[in-house]
């Protein structure tokens, strides 16, 4: 495992996907290292721009894709702003991946929830691949995405080939519609007034901004799914990705070594987790 | 581990020997402080004359000689828009001299974060692979509380450990290469009466103790004080300089760092000892502060020292030395913080009961 210097990677396409986000597809430019790179859904990579520094990136590509890796990024800070003057052909590295993933394998056979806010889509993208990949193991999935805006929805060119080839229920909801927009209005928690939720048999995957972790899983809890079946994605400031820097400890929990993915029951356990 | 005793003249001569031959840093007078104290720090010695033999303690710990306050990770050199990395683990050998017991629990501990678990880091291994560590019991000061940590005695983490048993040391070998160093001078199997005497010096330190901690379930009592107003009370006075985290022996949190040299064509990677206490600890790029008040930090800091690190690990990670207690410009201690903490649980024990005497 790559800890301490990173695969070195070739910028291979970057596709705008908003204002603020890119999809960034890199190769690792080793044919060895591509072959050995493995990774779960819900992991990280340490992404560096070398002489700019390292930021946490959840990987967005299906775990299935041995070719690249897809990066969701935010032009945010330091290291995002560099990135996106980086052009196809740049060089990066990457260190990874890291940390906990959603298990897929015990949703199997149940009602899937996918519920992701603004940039939260970015690590639920992995699952929605793996889904993809094993549709016959699930039986209802359902994916709820909010934004704040309509023109912030990421991955739209996506949703009707997630929709008819991977039979997934996608529901869409804006906070500040604009003119053009046809579709739901208001906070994320108020599409679950139009779907069925078997409490029973139902798995819950949330990613979005800390805001959005109290309310959707307050109300998934009062919906009946037991916290043991919702799973969030933590975000933390992290610098090594490997349990030494402390930067992302909550309470006696690293983020980067328990996390970044928590079942909600560890998380209402943690102090100043969300 | 293989006992011997030795006269203090040659026990002097060997220090003298082995510091002559290698780069080593032990406790010297640098300064003396306002109340004339002196103040002592590790230091390179190049001689046993150098060292202060019989310092008390030094202002900051000697964990900076092993995992170093700025340490280069890797090297980039750019060239035609492709790059290569450098990466370098190797570390000089040196030898550490006088660490007390608590200091040497301290580099245990570092130890057990640094190279345990999924990720040993290469560059503290190979820092503390090359490190021989001469351990000296001592007196404590009257603020230390390495006892209430337990942290007072150590049976591993150092080569050669020296107790002072009047006109001789009673010496604890803990490796070959202790052994074999010090084949070329006098020693002694230690008597009867030696143990005696190293048994009553251990009773002397036991007993000088000023200072006791309770930390007993300490980790739940803090978990059920996370909303306590004594964080905000301590948080108004703390100055979130960070001075505590930098003297601590164990504290160890860092930050990682990108630097272009000027040529703009190399740039250098760096780890950075960082303080939770810093207001941009645990804030996340575009702004959002976790961590946002004083209170806060400070209480994350006393939640790794006593909580956090105990639930990992089993154990706290503060040893005791109080050096963070002596350097902070706002006169903040851990004792008076626990106490604090208890006190105000044990006083609304108080409110919610009424006490024995007045049934």
């Amino acid at each position: 495992m790559v800890t301490d210097h990173g695969y070195k990677c070739r910028i291979t396409n970057i596709v705008p996907l908003s204002e603020h986000e890119r999809l960034f597809q890199l190769r690792i430019v080793d044919p060895r290292e591509r072959e050995l790179f493995a990774f779960r859904p819900g992991q990280f990579l340490m992404l560096e721009v070398p002489g700019y520094g390292e930021a946490p990136i959840s990987i967005s590509s299906a775990t299935s894709n041995r070719e690249f890796i897809e990066l969701c990024i935010r032009k945010a800070g330091h290291v995002t702003s560099a990135l996106y003057e980086a052009r196809p052909g740049a060089f990066v590295a990457v260190r990874g991946p890291f940390g906990t993933s959603f298990p897929m394998e015990s949703m199997q056979d149940s009602d899937v929830l996918l519920i992701a806010g603004g940039l939260g889509i970015a690590p639920l993208r992995a699952p929605l691949y793996w889904i993809k990949d094993h549709r016959d193991h699930y039986r209802n999935v359902r994916f709820l995405y909010g934004a704040k805006e309509a023109s912030q929805l990421l991955f739209t060119y996506q949703f009707e080939e997630w929709k008819t080839v991977s039979h997934i229920d996608l529901h869409t909801i804006v906070e500040k519609p604009d003119g053009q927009w046809r579709g739901h209005t208001g906070m994320i928690t108020s599409l679950f007034d139009d779907i069925a939720i078997d409490p029973k048999n139902t798995w819950a995957i949330v990613c979005g901004p800390p805001v959005m972790f109290k309310s959707v899983c307050t109300h998934l809890d009062k919906l009946g799914i037991p916290m043991n079946r919702m799973f969030v994605s933590l975000e933390r400031r992290m610098h090594c990705g490997m349990g030494k820097c402390c930067r992302c400890m909550v309470g006696s929990t690293f983020t980067c070594l328990d996390g970044p993915v928590f079942d909600y029951w560890s998380v209402i356990n943690l102090k100043e987790a969300i | 581990m293989i006992y011997k005793v030795i006269t203090k003249p040659e026990f002097r001569a060997f220090v003298d020997a082995l510091v002559r031959a290698n780069t080593s840093y032990g406790p010297r007078q640098v300064d003396t402080g306002r109340d004339c104290e002196p103040i002592y720090q590790f230091m390179p010695v190049s001689s046993a004359s150098d060292i202060a033999f019989d310092y008390t303690v030094t202002t900051s710990s000697a964990k900076h000689l092993i995992m170093p306050f700025r340490e280069e990770l890797s090297k980039f050199s750019f060239r035609d828009g492709d790059w290569d990395q450098e990466v370098h683990y190797n570390a000089p050998p040196i030898v550490l001299f006088g660490l007390r017991p608590c200091d040497i629990n301290a580099i245990n501990l570092l130890d057990e974060v640094m190279l345990k678990g999924a990720y040993p880091s290469p560059y503290y291994l190979a820092r503390r692979k090359n490190t021989f560590i001469i351990g000296m019991d001592h007196l404590p000061l009257p603020d230390c509380f390495c006892k209430s940590m337990n942290r007072h005695t150590t049976d591993h983490g150092f080569n050669l450990f020296a107790s002072d048993i009047g006109d001789r040391y009673f010496l604890s070998i803990n490796s070959s290469k202790a052994y074999n160093f010090l084949k070329e001078f006098e020693t002694a199997d230690p008597t009867e009466e030696d143990d005696c005497l190293l048994i009553e010096r251990r009773k002397l330190i036991k007993q000088s103790f000023k200072t006791n901690v309770e930390v007993t379930g300490l980790p739940m009592f803090l978990d059920l004080e996370f909303d306590s107003p004594i964080w905000e009370k301590w948080g108004d006075k703390c100055l979130n300089c960070g001075s505590c985290a930098m003297v601590c022996p164990t504290c160890y949190c860092y930050n990682v760092e990108e630097h272009f040299e000027t040529d703009l064509e190399s740039s250098s990677k760096q780890r950075r000892l960082y303080s939770c206490n810093l207001v941009d600890f645990a804030q996340v790029t575009g702004g959002h502060n976790f961590r946002p008040r004083n209170g806060d930090r400070l209480k994350y800091r006393y939640y790794h020292h006593y909580r956090g690190f105990a639930v990992n690990d089993n154990q706290q990670i503060c040893v005791g030395c109080n050096r963070c207690g002596r350097t902070c410009l706002a006169s903040i201690n851990p004792k008076d913080v626990i106490n604090d903490l208890r006190l105000e649980k044990e006083s609304c024990m108080t409110c919610v009961s009424p006490s024995p005497e007045k049934i």
